[in-house]
């Protein structure tokens, strides 16, 4: 009798330690992971803080000396305001344009039955995926034919490739998981489609389309490849390529190309952290569903 | 009869609600496709205008499958995708089963894992570009304390060691988002099958194999489909970490397409490679979609 006991207990203490063993195990592997998740990060604001000849010289984990001489030179001589004002205005307009067409689509797609709705859906989806460098040549011939290279609407256009599919697709998906029974019971009371639309449902929406218009914003902001090819010189050019084209008189800038990586990445991040729910709501809604 | 005439009322509305963003995507994304093809069936170098335009059939693409650096491009893009794709599987399942579960500090995690998928891929490409350059960079000072390496490296200088950097930024960028995929399959698996398999005995290990992977089957497909058509177009990522090099021996085809198209200003040509990418992530996806029986979004389920 006392052996049995005797092995219930070791076997219950063996289970506890296995359970134990696994937990830990699971903790340092995600602490490792999240090391290597911020690490950059961290690695990026010390760099942009250290004097540039210190940068590359026996690098210690831990700052030396602070100094905020590449921010200021980052705003002061090499006027970086000018591709954050465009990126604003480029990735603002389109936004907000996507957003104001988008919306009719997605009523339609997510409330109304009507005949071809699964091709449409089918066919923005496959123009999300489609590879953005398959139409930078007419793209560029269109926009030259316009004298439109190196100028706002000529970024705003191309961008409307992508973001306006993706804008729709997430925001079916969202409307679709906002329940109907308001809009039915208008309807039963003898709503209008428009008013149904626009007094219940527009108003119950209006966390989709925040969700959406800041990953629409997103995408656009990180946008690179027509920012690239359909620009000329800084007086145009977004955030992602004047970073990427950032160079010094004699060598590459590191410092100041840190403290503008830092500026470009605070927006995006502080956006990430305060909205992480809903964006990964919206980033999962329409893709998995198989 | 009131029912087809409001069913007919519906299909007008949807389609009048729908034309608007249809026919701007229809404008600025469909037709410019059949423009790339126009184009590529031409010769037409806008540094020589004096050429003009001639139809030349199908001689760019003749000159595609004669284009050595174009293949390379090609097992350069495919080598890439397999790899960090493999990587970003693997590592991202375990991350969306650790959030999966409920421990303190999870909302954080998450936040944490997100950021680097939301900043500009330009910036991540210039943070790990940062990391290994130069003999005197972090990377090299802390490989060669750990005493992994003996001496510094200078990682771009070789086509072996230009990839580290490449892959490793490219799975430190997209892997949360593999991870969120994959974690809303795990969301839709009832958890009583995990419970009714504790009761028989099944460890965690079983557990994972015979439950979860298999019930979590389309959510990678899923993944495994957007990864791949990424994977295809990787640009900016190599652009700013490598440029293509050392030499052109790191060079996607994206990359190639672009420096024909506005370096060398070969419009015909780089139309015709533009054509082929786009056929291959297009018979990718078909693959996928056909051969792996994936459905996507579309009705609901």
């Amino acid at each position: 009798m006392t052996s049995v006991r005797a092995a219930e207990a070791r076997a219950k203490r063996k289970k506890a330690a296995g359970i134990q063993w696994g937990s830990w195990l699971f903790a340092a592997a995600l602490i490792v992971l999240l090391l290597f998740t911020l690490f950059p990060f961290y690695w990026a604001i010390v760099a942009s803080l250290t004097p540039e000849a210190a940068l590359f010289r026996d690098p210690s984990l831990w700052p030396q000396q602070i100094i905020a001489d590449h921010y200021r030179a980052l705003f002061v001589d090499r006027d970086f305001i000018t591709p954050i004002r465009n990126s604003l205005v480029v990735a603002g307009t389109t936004t907000i344009f996507c957003l104001c067409v988008g919306t009719l689509a997605a009523y339609a797609l997510a409330r109304l039955e009507f005949k071809g709705k699964a091709a449409i859906m089918g066919f923005i989806l496959a123009v999300t995926m489609f590879p953005q460098i398959s139409i930078v040549s007419p793209l560029y011939l269109l926009l030259r034919s316009l004298h439109l290279i190196d100028t706002y609407p000529g970024l705003i256009m191309p961008y409307m490739t992508f973001a306006m599919p993706l804008t729709v697709w997430v925001l079916t998906g969202s409307i679709r998981q906002i329940p109907r029974d308001l809009e039915e019971a208008a309807h039963v009371d003898g709503a209008t489609r428009r008013q149904s639309f626009t007094k219940i449902l527009l108003p119950l929406a209006v966390p989709s389309l925040v969700t959406t218009g800041i990953l629409t914003f997103i995408y656009c902001w990180n946008e690179f490849l027509f920012a690239l090819s359909f620009t000329l010189g800084p007086e145009r050019q977004t955030v992602p390529v004047a970073i990427a084209l950032f160079r010094g008189q004699y060598q590459v800038p590191w410092g100041e190309i840190l403290a503008a990586a830092v500026v470009a990445t605070a927006p995006v991040a502080a956006m990430v952290l305060v909205f992480q729910r809903r964006i990964v709501q919206g980033l999962t809604a329409g893709a998995v569903k198989g | 009869m009131r029912k087809i005439s409001r069913l007919g009322y519906e299909a007008r509305l949807g389609w009048a609600l729908v034309g608007p963003a249809l026919s701007v995507i229809a404008l600025i994304a469909i037709f410019p496709l059949g423009w790339t093809v126009w184009e590529s069936l031409h010769l037409h170098e806008l540094r020589m205008p004096w050429l003009g335009q001639p139809f030349i059939g199908l001689a760019n693409y003749v000159e595609i499958a004669k284009d050595p650096r174009f293949w390379a491009a090609l097992a350069h893009t495919a080598f890439f995708t397999v790899v960090s794709i493999s990587l970003e599987l693997v590592i991202g399942l375990f991350l969306a089963l650790a959030m999966n579960r409920v421990f303190r500090g999870r909302g954080f995690v998450r936040a944490a894992v997100l950021v680097p998928w939301a900043i500009p891929t330009v910036v991540a490409a210039l943070l790990w570009r940062f990391i290994f350059e130069s003999q005197g960079g972090i990377a090299n000072a802390l490989l060669v304390d750990a005493h992994i390496l003996k001496q510094p490296l200078v990682w771009f200088i070789q086509t072996s060691t230009a990839w580290v950097p490449v892959i490793l930024a490219d799975v430190w960028k997209t892997t949360p988002f593999v991870a969120l995929l994959l974690l809303a399959g795990l969301q839709n698996i009832d958890l009583s099958l995990y419970e009714a398999a504790a009761v028989d005995g099944a460890n965690a290990w079983w557990q994972l194999r015979h439950i979860t992977l298999p019930l979590l089957k389309p959510a990678i497909l899923v993944t495994l489909i957007f990864r791949t058509l990424d994977g295809f177009r990787v640009f900016d990522l190599i652009y700013v970490l490598t440029g293509g090099g050392p030499g052109t021996s790191t060079e996607p085809v994206a990359l190639y397409t672009f420096n024909a198209l506005l370096q060398n200003l070969r419009f015909g040509y780089g139309s015709a490679l533009s054509v082929v990418i786009f056929a291959i992530t297009f018979g990718l996806a078909l693959i996928y979609v056909r051969g792996l029986g994936v459905r996507l979004g579309g009705e609901e389920a």
